[in-house]
């Protein structure tokens, strides 16, 4: 059974962080130099570990799977950050922050963790502007701030719809930087299937180059992961196409805990699948719910008729007829759910009857074309783009689709997860959202993670390992490793199959979708229980993976990962199941209030789920870490 | 779970660069595409035809993608001669099946230059780039070091027009499209962006000549005023940023008769 000390410092909520690095071991300058760091990942967690530890002295190696480091998931975010800076003079606090972020995650967090992200995000602001990152401005030159979700004051900075890029280039160029100066090796088309465990501690890992086939051995004094979400799991989602579980989904076979993986966000506005092809789901940014309505038909007969031909009196305004003092600014996950309902019902509109219509006449009424044109244009050229429609003359057809997951590695608050040595940073943890992460929050904690508190916990774990003790990559573990990851290589290769390996992804996400989706029941996470494992058999006895090992194999990189889900979704559906309880993104129909809203139950859940690998074919291990509250009530979430 | 379409399908005949490796020959092969539902997207359409081509027993093309939507620069295909296909301030993966027509052949290429060398069908290595932001793209701020964001304040017209050039996505379409394959319309977006900002101020000359001077020594050839290469820009980042390169590079050379400057940018250590 694995050890879950959160090390949570002791003394006042405020004071924890502070009074931390105070107290931590720290590694003398002339030593730094002397330790080797394996940073795998340069997304926004990534690339500001890497740079921010080469520029304190460490020897980084920086591994991405990606061709450039700049092309890590993290580019693709929109809507911005968030940070308490109280530019806005509008009642903004660290504390604020620190609340609504908690509240927001369902109260399923950790206390301290929330609050020091809370405190370092305005750092992060600063260190992006100086870095040369172009946030919008107001005319005086001064930062500008829009607002979101949850929250009621405006701290969100953005940098027009692409803040996710603005921020990642700000990281690459300072990681640049340090490649070129020598600080940081940067290992690209390089991915990491395997973690070495030596001595109980992470020393290295294994691997493959995507261009060659060459497989390789690295060891080093510690090893940081940060190698995003598991959203793919679903197979379509908002993710990059690319984005997968292979490296946490391998630490977490030899032996890190992976916690709360139930724990998925799925946001109400995207694009809808348009057919069996489909390879993407994109985001439609959730602003416009402040001006769009939404509406299915009153009538089945009605769902494939073109919507003007649908008089008013047929329509059915469900968000604010369900909802009527929200709206259609519900909750996220409340208004996920009532779309999939509504669908369920066969009132769903377009073709595949998975949509739900958004309506912009009545703005368009009110604000002209142009108005609208200004205050969303941007989202209308890509709905256009992707559908052909012009969202000013018809409404958009919109569905939920998976956009995060708040569960991943179980770290500490030193974000050293159970086995020493491994630290895990950005969306591959589980450490801040809790069951329901608020928008524009997981830049903030990527960069969190990477900027200003990994350069300090790392050294309580290094400064006491000796100088020049790691392990040498000739040791068995590393060879021991390596086979492993051939011999898997071997297996695809010469399997016999008939299939490509997106045919399984595909039914794989059908299953997930299905049964552990936007609401989940003790009877369908048993029929998943029973059809993964059938899933995965047939995997492997029936994927075809062409070519050859030793060039560049985008069949072989994806039958890896693609294997890895399987088994993940596995683990997330048991994860769900024996959650018997509603809280954030895990909804589970038979714990609900009366209106819909999800019934926790802090009593018996009120914890973290950390499951624990127990080998092949063994029902893991659940441990569980309690969630103390010190400082804040965990109430119920209202947002009415 | 997806209802069959009303939509028309048509075919197509996909023309495809096949090149086994680096220094393997390449050549065309024709895949012939039936059922093409206009909504899908091109890459979505490699997708089928891939799957079918490993059915079949062949190898599927090799391309590169990855965000789908047009913002992390990995797509890459030259499509009917154009970088990134017909389209109008597109990448490759914004490329929709609607664009062509029943029966036509649409030939698929690689992006072809010096400095982007093949490594396998469509997917070329572009590490180029990395190496020209490695030598002088950043503004040099050690973590934890930064002022007051607000402490700096930026005009609203220059942060709006940094980030014109910041939107550049590091596709390459600019090099792919230009007759010789010059890298100026990228190197021009990254000057600009920090050179427009008051932070990127200390290291302008530096930058700029650590930049060009890496842009030269990796291959790529001059820039001749063509403007092929705003053209194809999937983020029609425009040429005046050229002009722009090229006065502060003028600049800093006039600057640097006076006071020498180094010309690595690099080094930034701590
Ligand atoms: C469409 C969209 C919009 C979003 N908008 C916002 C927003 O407005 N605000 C907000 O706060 N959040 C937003 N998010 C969420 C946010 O973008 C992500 O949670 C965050 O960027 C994740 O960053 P990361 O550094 O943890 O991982 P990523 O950016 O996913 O990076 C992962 C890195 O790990 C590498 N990697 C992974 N596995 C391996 C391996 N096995 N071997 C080697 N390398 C590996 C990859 O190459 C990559 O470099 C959005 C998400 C989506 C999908
Ligand atoms: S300038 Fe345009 S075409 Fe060139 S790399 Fe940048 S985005 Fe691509
Ligand atoms: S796949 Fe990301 S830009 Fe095309």
């Amino acid at each position: 059974m694995a050890k879950l000390d959160s090390k949570t410092p002791a003394g006042p909520l405020a004071d924890k962080w502070q009074k931390h690095k105070q107290e931590i071991k720290l590694v003398n300058p002339a030593n730094k130099r002397k330790y080797e760091v394996i940073v795998v990942g340069a997304g926004l967690a990534g690339s500001s570990a890497a740079a921010t530890l080469a520029e304190l002295g460490y020897r980084v190696k920086n591994f991405v799977f990606h061709d450039s480091p700049r092309r890590a998931h993290s580019i693709a975010a929109q809507g911005g950050i968030n940070a308490a800076k109280n530019y806005q003079n509008d009642g903004d606090s660290v504390h604020r922050l620190f609340y609504d972020t908690l509240k927001g995650g369902d109260y399923r967090a950790r206390e301290a963790n929330v609050h020091r992200l809370a405190e370092v995000s305005v750092n992060i602001i600063d260190q992006c502007a100086a870095q040369g990152v172009p946030f919008a401005r107001e005319y005086g030159g001064l930062l500008a701030n829009r607002s979101f979700g949850g929250a009621q004051v405006s701290r969100t900075f953005y940098a027009r719809g692409q803040t996710g890029q603005q921020l990642l280039l700000g990281a690459y160029s300072a990681l640049s930087r340090m490649v070129g100066a020598g600080g940081v090796e940067l290992h690209t088309n390089s991915e990491m299937l395997d973690l070495v465990v030596v001595d109980g501690h992470a020393k290295g890992i294994i691997v493959r180059d995507l261009i060659t086939g060459a497989v390789s051995r690295h060891s080093a004094d510690a090893v940081i992961l940060a190698t995003g979400g598991y959203g793919n799991v679903f197979n379509l989602s908002t993710y990059a196409r690319q984005s997968n579980a292979t490296a946490i989904w391998r630490a977490y076979k030899r032996g890190a805990c992976l916690a709360n993986p139930c724990y998925t966000q799925i946001h109400p506005t995207c694009i809808p699948v348009s057919g069996d092809y489909q390879s993407k789901l994109t985001l439609m940014s959730e602003s416009l719910r402040n001006d769009g309505r939404i509406w299915v038909p009153k009538k089945k007969e009605d769902a494939k008729k073109d919507p003007a031909s649908i008089a008013e009196a047929d329509r059915d305004y469900f968000l604010e007829r369900i909802y009527p003092s929200f709206g259609n600014l519900c909750p996220r996950d409340v208004a996920s759910r009532a779309a999939k309902r509504m669908c369920d019902e066969g009132r769903g509109a377009g073709e595949s009857g998975l949509g739900v219509y958004l309506d912009f006449s009545d703005a368009i009424n009110r604000l002209g074309e142009a108005g609208v044109r200004e205050r969303y244009g941007n989202l209308f050229d890509i709905y256009h783009e992707i559908t052909a429609e012009s969202a000013y003359k018809t409404p958009m057809r919109i569905y939920p689709a998976v956009h995060y997951t708040m569960g991943g590695l179980w770290v500490d608050y030193n974000l050293m997860s159970n086995i020493p040595g491994l630290f895990v940073l950005g969306e591959a943890n589980f450490s801040d959202h809790g069951a329901n992460r608020l928008g524009a929050s997981a830049l903030m904690q990527g960069l969190a993670d990477g900027y200003f508190v990994i350069p300090y916990t790392i050294g309580d774990y290094l400064a006491q390992q000796k100088p020049g003790s790691r392990p040498p990559a000739d040791r068995a573990e590393f060879k021991q490793a390596e086979e492993n990851v051939t011999a898997m290589t071997k297996r695809f290769l010469a399997n016999q199959g008939r299939e490509p390996v997106s045919h399984f992804h595909k039914r794989l996400g059908k299953l997930m979708w299905e049964y552990c989706g936007m609401a989940r029941t003790k009877q369908g996470l048993e029929t998943a229980l029973q059809k993964i494992p059938a899933l995965r058999e047939e995997f492997h006895a029936n994927v075809k993976v062409p070519g050859s090992g030793d060039t560049l194999n985008q069949s072989l990189e994806q039958a890896g990962r693609v294997a890895d889900f399987i088994e993940l979704g596995e683990l997330l559906c048991r994860d769900a199941l024996t959650r018997e309880e509603s809280c954030g993104g895990h909804f589970r129909e038979e714990y609900q209030h009366p209106d819909g809203e999800c019934k926790r139950d802090d009593e018996k859940f009120g914890h973290v789920a950390a499951w624990e690998y127990q080998g092949e074919g063994q029902t893991p291990l659940r441990n569980t870490e309690p969630l103390n509250y010190e400082f804040t009530k965990m109430s119920v979430r209202s947002y009415k | 779970m997806v209802a069959p379409t009303t939509k028309k399908l048509f075919s197509v005949t996909l023309r495809v660069w096949r090149q086994a490796g680096p220094a393997q020959p390449g050549h065309f092969v024709d895949y012939p595409a039936a059922n093409v539902n206009p909504d899908m997207s091109f890459l979505e359409l490699l997708d089928v035809v891939n799957d079918g081509i490993t059915k079949d027993g062949g190898e599927p093309i090799a391309f590169a993608h990855d965000c789908r939507e047009g913002i992390c620069g990995t797509c890459s295909c030259t499509i009917n001669g154009k970088p990134h296909g017909p389209g109008q301030g597109i990448a490759t993966c914004q490329l929709y099946m609607r664009s062509f027509a029943d029966g036509d052949t649409i030939v698929v290429e690689p992006f072809r230059a010096r400095a982007f060398p093949i490594q396998k069908d469509l997917v070329t290595d572009r590490s180029a780039f990395d190496q020209i932001q490695q030598a002088g793209g950043f503004i040099s701020v050690r973590t934890g070091a930064a002022p007051d964001a607000n402490s700096i304040p930026v005009p609203k017209e220059d942060a709006d027009l940094a980030m014109d050039a910041a939107a550049c996505i590091g596709c390459g379409a600019c090099v792919a499209a230009c007759k010789n394959a010059s890298a100026m319309l990228f190197v021009a977006a990254k000057v600009s962006h920090l050179g427009l900002m008051p932070q990127g101020q200390p290291e302008r000359d530096k930058r700029v000549f650590a930049m060009v001077q890496t842009m030269d020594a990796a291959g790529f050839g001059n820039c001749t005023n063509q403007y092929e290469c705003s053209a194809v820009c999937p983020k029609t980042i425009t040429h005046d940023f050229i002009a722009r390169l090229n006065r502060d590079y003028l600049g800093a050379l006039f600057r640097a008769k006076f006071k020498p400057v180094s010309n690595a940018a690099g080094g930034g250590g701590s």
